[in-house]
């Protein structure tokens, strides 16, 4: 009986290894979805009928656009619409790079996909702060 | 050293262009590739805001040049295909229950085309204003 007792305590605990794929997930979902729902009009606006006049420049312009981020709402607006998409789609190259059986260097391969849209990221936040005032 | 030689099947790397399933797949996966440079594009576009009215000016004026213009079609295109891929995935997502009964899948697909088709025309008056 006490032999056995000794033995259950001297069993090592099970360590579990937390994933970081849900952050990851979490994020490419979002992004899909603002994807699906914005990216054609964002991409109808801003690639064809503004650059073809079809809607005039006026809508576009310098001091509107600048005027909107200079608001932490146009800010936050304008970071989510250019960063997040970039979460969505670099998370689908990475697995597509596995799907093309890519084998090498798997975890540089996701150190660059996540590290890129998070350096688009980060460089468009330090360019919405410097635009920023209150 | 382990003498097992375990047997590994042969997968090219065209397997995808052998099964028009696996291919529309990989479409909506390379869907991926025109999306990140519009991102960029638009990332591009902050940058040049930062910059100035004459810079900001320079990458509206550099928007109108052709290879721009196709450019642009071909993402509208493939957007289009990620939004139709991703609203008929949408079912397996959602699944919503209704007194214990589930709600039927083309009801969701057509709520969300519903939806994008209010939120496009939302944007497209937003800018307008």
């Amino acid at each position: 009986m006490n032999a056995q007792q000794t033995t259950t305590n001297q069993l090592p605990e099970k360590k579990y290894i937390r994933s970081h794929e849900p952050i990851f997930w979490g994020l490419f979902g979002a992004g899909g979805m603002l994807t699906a729902f914005l990216t054609p009009v964002m991409v109808l606006v801003t690639g064809l009928l503004i650059p073809l006049g079809v809607i005039d420049a006026e809508h576009l312009s310098y001091e509107k656009l600048h005027h909107f981020v200079s608001s932490w709402y146009g800010a936050a607006i304008v970071l989510v619409l250019v960063a997040l998409p970039l979460w969505h789609t670099l998370h689908r190259i990475f697995h597509s790079l596995h799907d093309l059986g890519i084998k090498r260097g798997r975890d540089w391969q996701q150190v660059i996909c996540y590290g890129f849209a998070f350096a688009v990221s980060v460089f468009v936040f330090t360019l919405l702060l410097q635009m920023f005032s209150l | 050293m382990s003498k097992r030689k375990p047997y590994q099947r042969e997968m090219n790397n065209d397997w995808w262009l052998k099964n028009a399933f696996y291919s529309k797949y990989m479409i909506r996966e390379g869907s991926s590739i025109l999306i990140t440079l519009y991102s960029l594009i638009l990332a591009w576009g902050v940058f040049r805001l930062s910059q100035g009215e004459e810079a900001f000016n320079a990458w509206l004026s550099a928007l109108q040049h052709p290879i721009s213009i196709i450019f642009h079609l071909l993402v509208l295109l493939i957007a289009l295909y990620h939004t139709i891929t991703w609203f008929s995935l949408a079912p397996k997502a959602v699944d919503l229950y209704i007194k214990g009964k589930p709600l039927d899948a083309k009801f969701i697909v057509a709520g969300h085309y519903i939806s994008f088709i209010i939120v496009t025309i939302f944007c497209l008056v937003l800018i307008m204003l």
